[in-house]
C-alpha cells in the first residue's frame, strides 16, 4: 500500500500531449494547468466551485478545475479551452459568441464555452430554458446571459439546419 | 483560497482505505467526489492532514438491481444516477431529484456516498434515502454493518458513521406496486441549495394513501420526516382535498430556524406551499 505523500508524481494527457510532473498534493487542477503548463485560458474565479470559470474536461466530461486536485488527474485525459480552440471543436460557438456579443470582459467565457459544448454534444437541440438551466453553474457578471443564450441557440439551430 | 497542505493517498481497495483511515485516525478524511470537501478545504473550514482518495476503488462503484433491492455504490456519480435507466425505473424519486443537485460539472464528479456522508441539511439525496427506506452499508475494520437511513443522519453534518468507517453502498428496497413518489424544491437559482425541499414516497393504491413517508430538507439540521402530516394522509382518499386538509398538520412537524434564505415564518410558509404542490403530483392522486 502506498503511504500518503505531499508530493505526487502525475502522468496525464493534456490537449493530446503527454505531461509528467511532480506536484504538491494540494495543487488543484486549474492551478496546475495555469501555473505548471501555462495554459492560462482556464480561469480561476471563486475557488469553491460556484462560478464555473475553471471548467475543463476530464476524460470527456466537464468538471470544476478548482475542485479536483492535479494528483487526481493522474492517468486522465484533460482538455482545456486551448485544446478545444486549437482543434476547432468549438469554432462555431466562438464565432457565434463574437457575432452576438456574448462576452464583454471574457473572464467567464472559456468556462461557458466548455459547458456549452458539453450541452450541445449531449443535447443537440436544447430549448432556451434548457440552455439557461445547463449554464446555471457558470457565472457571467457582464452580459446578463441573454446574448450567451442567443449564441448557443444559434449554433444549435445552424447545426440542425445542416443535418 | 487554496487548500492547506495535506498528504495524499490513493488506495486501490476498501481494505487499503480502511487501513489508511485507521492508521491516520482523526487526521484523515475520505475524498470522494470532492465537490463539498474541497470547497471546505479551500475555505480552510476543513484541514485534514491526510486525504484518502477512494475514487479508484472499483468495488464502490455501480448500480445493481437484485431481486429485492437496488444497490447504489458509494462512488456512483450524480451523473450516473441521472442517466441510469434502472434508477429511472425503480427509484423515480431519485431520478426526479437529480436535476436539482448543483450543476452538470458538479454532478459529473459528486458522488452518492459523499453527499450522504457529508449530511448537508439542505441536500436532496439524504432526504430521498429516508423517504425510500434505504439501508446504508457501512464498511469498517470489523466488517460491514447496516444502518437504516432514518437512523443514519444525526444532525448538522453529522452521521452515524464512526471514525475509520466509510459508506460502501446503500440498498433501496424495490418499490411494491401501487407506490408512487414526488419530489420538489425551491431555490432562488437553479442548482442552488434548497430553501426548502420535499421528498415523498408511499402508496396510492385503491385510491387511498398508505405507508406515506414525507421528508423535508433545508428546514432543520437534518432531513425531517413530517410524521403528523403522514398520519393525516394515511388511510384517507388519495386526493387533493386530503392533502389540503393534512397541510394543517405541518406546523406540528416543522419548526424551521431562520437562515440566510429567510425567516422561520417564511420557511414554514414555503414548506406548506411546496408540500401542497408536490404531493398533488403523486401518481394516483385525484385532483
Amino acid at each position: 500500500m502506498n503511504a500518503p505523500l505531499e508530493m505526487i508524481e502525475v502522468s496525464l494527457t493534456v490537449n493530446g500531449e503527454r505531461v509528467k510532473r511532480s506536484v504538491p498534493a494540494r495543487l488543484n487542477l486549474a492551478d496546475f494547468l495555469r501555473n505548471e503548463l501555462e495554459l492560462t485560458g482556464t480561469h480561476v474565479g471563486c475557488e469553491h466551485g460556484v462560478c464555473g470559470a475553471c471548467t475543463v474536461r476530464v476524460d470527456g466530461e466537464i468538471v470544476r478545475g478548482c475542485l479536483m486536485f492535479a494528483a487526481q488527474a493522474d492517468g486522465c485525459k484533460v482538455d482545456t479551452i486551448e485544446g478545444l480552440s486549437d482543434t476547432r471543436e468549438i469554432e462555431e460557438l466562438q464565432s457565434a459568441f463574437v457575432l452576438t456579443n456574448a462576452l464583454q470582459c471574457g473572464f467567464c467565457t472559456p468556462g461557458v464555452l466548455m459547458a456549452a459544448q458539453a450541452l450541445l454534444r449531449d443535447e443537440p437541440n436544447p430549448s432556451r430554458e434548457r440552455i439557461r438551466e445547463y449554464l446555471s453553474g457558470n457565472y457571467c457578471r457582464c452580459t446578463g446571459y441573454q446574448a450567451i443564450v442567443d449564441a448557443i441557440e444559434a449554433v444549435a439551430k445552424a447545426r440542425a439546419a445542416r443535418t | 483560497m487554496k487548500a492547506p497542505r495535506f498528504a495524499y493517498a490513493r488506495p486501490a481497495s476498501v481494505a487499503e482505505a480502511l487501513a489508511l483511515l485507521a492508521e491516520h485516525k482523526g487526521d484523515a478524511r475520505v475524498l470522494a467526489g470532492g465537490q463539498s470537501l474541497v470547497p471546505m478545504m479551500n475555505f480552510r473550514l476543513a484541514a485534514p492532514k491526510v486525504l484518502v482518495d477512494i475514487n479508484r476503488i472499483a468495488a464502490l462503484t455501480g448500480i445493481k438491481v437484485t431481486r429485492n433491492h437496488i444497490r447504489i455504490g458509494a462512488l456512483t456519480r450524480h451523473v450516473e444516477l441521472e442517466r441510469s435507466a434502472d434508477v429511472a425505473r425503480h427509484l423515480p424519486l431519485i431520478a426526479a431529484a437529480m436535476p436539482h443537485i448543483a450543476h452538470p460539472a458538479i454532478r459529473n464528479r459528486g458522488t452518492f456516498g459523499g453527499s450522504c456522508a457529508l449530511a448537508d441539511p439542505a441536500a436532496e439525496l439524504p432526504a430521498c434515502a429516508i423517504a425510500l427506506g434505504a439501508i446504508f452499508v457501512v464498511a469498517g475494520k470489523k466488517g460491514e454493518r447496516r444502518i437504516a437511513a432514518e437512523d443514519f443522519f444525526k444532525g448538522l453534518y453529522a452521521t452515524a458513521l464512526k471514525a475509520g468507517e466509510l459508506i460502501a453502498a446503500a440498498e433501496f428496497p424495490l418499490p411494491k406496486s401501487g407506490y408512487a413518489s414526488a419530489f420538489g424544491e425551491l431555490a432562488r437559482r437553479h442548482g442552488d441549495y434548497a430553501m426548502v425541499g420535499i421528498a415523498a414516497h408511499g402508496s396510492t393504491q385503491d385510491g387511498k394513501f398508505s405507508d406515506m413517508r414525507v421528508v423535508f430538507f433545508g428546514v432543520a439540521d437534518r432531513p425531517q420526516r413530517a410524521m403528523q402530516l403522514e398520519r393525516a394522509l394515511d388511510g384517507r382518499p388519495a386526493a387533493a382535498k386530503t392533502i389540503e386538509g393534512a397541510l394543517g398538520e405541518l406546523h406540528a412537524d416543522l419548526s424551521p430556524r431562520a437562515d440566510f434564505h429567510g425567516t422561520a415564518a417564511t420557511k414554514r410558509h414555503l414548506a406548506k406551499v411546496l408540500a401542497g404542490r408536490v404531493l398533488k403530483t403523486m401518481q394516483g392522486v385525484a385532483a
